[in-house]
């Protein structure tokens, strides 16, 4: 900002019967204030502070539930918080005004000076100060070359600058004026770092706007095909059209789960792999998923991020039919894959079934036989421990239920001949009677994967443009734009030879670097060779 | 060697490499302890030195005093500490067969590592060995800290395992390095500037450069550090967790404070080509910067313990 202009609010306020800042005035005032570099400055102090919070307290497009848990255990503070946005900061208002604000401020900060740089491009070389000595860096010498010669090997030795060389002979004195200047990509690196911040983050914002991802429990031996009834959770942006789905199909028929049977580490995972072939086009394919190495359809990525086990289960009713017999994936809730799980039997007579209980991969009696836990997460003693309860599993509400939950409004447990609740204890091969009549049996024992499904359209933009902004960076920040004099002044049968130079981003060790110039342009000389002894 | 023995052999040389590093401190410390010393005159605390020359040239042609073989001793010292210590982190991959970075105390160690090798290598090419003391305290900050989060050496889970990893890690402990030279040298500015303002330079600070060389320092190891910061912390730590987690980006509290490091850091680059946010206030930046990645390397994992970034512990 000119001072000129910044006193003129100043004046308008001072006489008195001047009017006010009229609207235009105002409006550019307000656009020179919020593209000034002071104002970049504060905005982006301002969106490091803003994104604080967002890292203290959950966020629900990260952990929904972590956020119930804190509505619960904070009853006073939270509603508040949530008021305010808290729990998701960075799509708030107020964190998207301050961004929004720099983008504005970035933008207005790239153009004016995009103009500015084509104009500089153009331009040649400014001509030499008066006073060689006022420069950060001069030096003088004397040589029998004639000026033209020493003006050809400053440009010699000056090769990669923008050089002019002007004649600026007066009468009776022959002298030579070199004018160079280097380093105009360092205002380009600038220009081109700041460009691609507002293109990874156009690029970030429309990208999610077409995007979807979502996660799937496919145990093995099944399969997965892309329509969003498969889908156990499911979000997408704005703009996504959930018919726009890509197809593909997928057969999980192996599955693997490795941990560590030695040492200090033991039980920790070691190789988790899914494998099988999936359908494209009509193409079939095979595929092999592990941590870290997901399977890319298109835009699509399939990415294996938990598995478990999956007991299959056989459940006959009081009539003798057989009304369940199917793999129930029970969630690990640890390490150690304990695991908890539901089973819903809503075709069982004379009244529905629920189960509702845990599995342990490697159970291990504590000596009270209630209380057996899970000692590793390999499957090496699997147990399935479960409560058993009959009534209405409440399916036919047409609320939709999720199949990891029990409603158990309308179920009425069983309880044993002991009056306690009673128990389904199996390990695979063994049946047990129901108290209503009927049996349940664990037949096999499956793995289960769980799939995670996200598309990011776009993906390219934000990760080609932060590795240019990176390049632009490194010329912003290293490239020292420099401006170079050499006059030549006859004098006699000599030559008087000034040498000056200016950076524009001040610099220690220019007075070296000046030194060895001279030092070069002097090598570069005719006749230098016999000097050299 | 079985890797028991190399498990072995890594802690005790990840010890003694504390020691050594402690010694290096120590010299330090004394360095600036000699240079109390009331023989010491105080003409060679002239202000007219040109900007950048440093004082130490002045005493060049006198018989060096105690301060200046202790500087070339700890010097020596923090070369054979940064040595063994690479010993240590070699024979604890080799234990663990991996690359030594999975959790946090291989962290620590071999972000110390880094730091001390950065450092020692730069004193080659710039006149920085005054920054030593800070260096190796902090090292042994570092080193402490290590300890205190200790396991024995073992396989990696699998969501650890990516060359992406190696490059991200490697990276960001790099620019933690350069970070952590640039909030050294911005200290001393302030502590020195204030000096120069007072007329109060006295001997332990004469034997520092001046101010404005200390700026410039501050100043070029943040440029260095900038750009391998946004490489590894936003470009190479998304890609790997795109494989590892399905997104590029998901804000957890550690991808936020490096966003928030990296912000920081691009305030005070914005700051220095500005009037008026030159010096004292740029380098309280740069300082409160070194503050926001210390808290992104270390403070995430201790507080908030939600963080994928956890690492299997
Ligand atoms: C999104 C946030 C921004 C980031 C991460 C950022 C980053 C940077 C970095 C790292 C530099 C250093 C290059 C150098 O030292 O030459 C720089 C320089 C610069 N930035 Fe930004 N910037 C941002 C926003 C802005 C905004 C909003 C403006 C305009 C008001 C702006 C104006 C400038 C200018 C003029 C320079 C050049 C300084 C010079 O060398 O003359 N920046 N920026």
């Amino acid at each position: 900002m000119s001072p000129d202009k910044a006193s003129q609010p100043e004046r308008a306020k001072t006489s008195h019967d001047a009017p006010a800042l009229n609207g235009r005035e105002m409006l550019r005032w307000t656009w020179r204030q919020l593209t000034s570099m002071r104002t970049a400055l504060f905005l982006l102090m301002l969106l490091a502070i803003a994104a604080v919070p967002g890292s203290i307290v959950p966020q629900r497009g990260v952990d929904a539930r972590a956020v119930e848990r804190y509505l619960a255990d904070h009853p006073d503070l939270g509603p508040w918080l949530d008021r305010l946005g808290f729990f998701s900061v960075f799509t708030s208002p107020w964190f998207s005004a301050i961004y929004l604000l720099l983008m504005v401020s970035l933008v207005g900060c790239i153009v004016p000076r995009t103009v500015v740089y084509a104009k500089a491009l153009r331009a040649r070389p400014p001509k030499a100060p008066r006073n060689f000595a006022r420069m950060p860096a001069s030096d003088e010498f004397e040589t029998d070359a004639t000026p033209d010669e020493v003006v050809a090997a400053a440009r010699q030795v000056l090769r990669r600058s923008r050089i002019d060389v002007v004649d600026t002979s007066t009468e009776g004195s022959e002298t030579r004026e070199l004018r160079a200047e280097t380093g105009y990509l360092r205002e380009l690196g600038n220009l081109v770092f700041h460009v691609s911040i507002v293109v990874v983050l156009v690029g970030v914002a429309v990208g999610a706007l077409f995007s979807y991802r979502g996660s799937a429990i496919v145990t093995q031996g099944d399969s997965f095909s892309n329509t969003l009834t498969q889908y156990d959770e499911f979000a997408s942006g704005a703009l996504f059209d959930a018919d726009e789905l890509p197809q593909f199909s997928l057969d999980l028929t192996r599955m693997i789960a490795r941990f560590q049977t030695e040492g200090t580490q033991r039980g920790a995972p070691k190789l988790f792999r899914a494998s099988g072939t999936y359908e494209r086009d009509g193409r079939t394919r095979p595929f092999e998923i592990e941590v870290n190495h997901p399977l890319q359809v298109g835009d699509t990525g399939v990415f294996l991020v938990g598995q478990g086990y999956a007991p299959v289960l056989k459940i006959t009713d009081a009539r003798g039919n057989v009304v369940f017999d199917d793999a129930v994936p029970f969630l690990p809730n640890d390490g150690t894959y304990t695991s908890t799980g539901v089973v819903k039997v809503p075709d069982a007579q004379p009244e529905q079934l629920g189960f509702q209980g845990f599995f342990l991969p490697t159970a291990v009696s504590t000596g009270d036989e209630e209380a057996s836990v899970s000692a590793f997460p390999g499957a090496a003693n699997p147990l399935i421990g479960m409560f058993v309860f009959h009534g209405d599993l409440g399916l036919d509400d047409g609320v939709p239920q999720s199949v990891f939950v029990l409603d158990k409004s309308r179920l009425t447990q069983y309880e044993g001949r002991n009056g306690k609740p009673f128990r389904v204890s199996l390990s695979p091969g063994q049946e047990q009677a129901l108290p209503g009549g009927g049996t349940i049996e664990f037949v096999d024992l499956k793995l289960f994967a769980r799939f995670q499904i996200a598309s990011t359209p776009l993906l390219r933009v934000p990760l080609v443009g932060t590795s240019i902004g990176v390049l632009g960076l490194l010329l912003s920040l290293f490239v020292r734009p420099r401006r170079t004099w050499v006059r030549t002044r006859r004098v006699g049968s000599r030559t008087v030879v000034e040498v000056a130079a200016l950076d524009r981003v001040p610099r220690d060790d220019l007075p070296d670097e000046l030194q060895e110039l001279v030092d070069r342009i002097r090598r570069a000389l005719p006749g230098h060779e016999e000097k050299t002894s | 060697m079985t890797l028991e023995q190399y498990a072995q052999l890594s802690n005790y040389a990840i010890a003694s490499a504390t020691v050594v590093v402690g010694i290096a401190f120590v010299a330090h410390l004394a360095e600036w302890g000699f240079a109390f010393r009331p023989e010491r005159r105080t003409a060679a605390v002239s202000t007219e030195a040109s900007e950048g020359a440093t004082l130490v040239a002045d005493r060049d042609d006198e018989t060096p005093d105690r301060s200046t073989v202790l500087a070339s001793v700890a010097t020596s010292v923090t070369w054979l500490g940064a040595v063994i210590l690479v010993v240590g982190i070699v024979t604890r991959g080799l234990a663990a067969q991996r690359v030594p970075w999975g959790n946090m105390y291989e962290f620590a160690a071999t972000g110390t590592a880094i730091a001390l090798v950065v450092f020692l290598v730069m004193t080659k090419v710039w006149d920085i060995e005054w920054l030593g003391v800070v260096v190796t305290g902090f090292s042994l900050v570092l080193l402490g800290i290590g300890f205190s989060v200790y396991v024995p050496a073992g396989p990696l889970v699998p969501a650890l395992h990516s060359y992406w990893l190696v490059i991200h890690v490697a990276a960001v402990m790099i620019a933690g390095s350069l970070f952590l030279i640039s909030a050294g040298a911005s200290a001393l500015y302030l502590v020195t500037e204030r000096a120069e303002r007072r007329g109060t330079v006295g001997p332990v600070l004469g034997r520092l450069p001046r101010s404005g060389a200390m700026d410039r320092l501050a100043f070029r190891f943040t440029a260095i550090g900038f750009p391998m910061w946004t490489f590894g912390a936003l470009i190479a730590g998304p890609i790997w967790a795109y494989y590892a987690w399905s997104r590029y980006w998901g804000w957890d509290p550690k991808e936020v404070w490096a966003l928030i490091t990296w912000v920081v850091y691009a305030v005070y680059l914005h700051a220095r080509v500005t009037a008026g946010w030159k010096g004292r206030r740029a380098a309280i930046i740069c300082l409160v910067g070194f503050m926001t990645f210390l808290f992104s390397f270390y403070g995430v994992n201790l507080i908030f313990g939600g963080s994928l970034h956890t690492y299997a512990k």
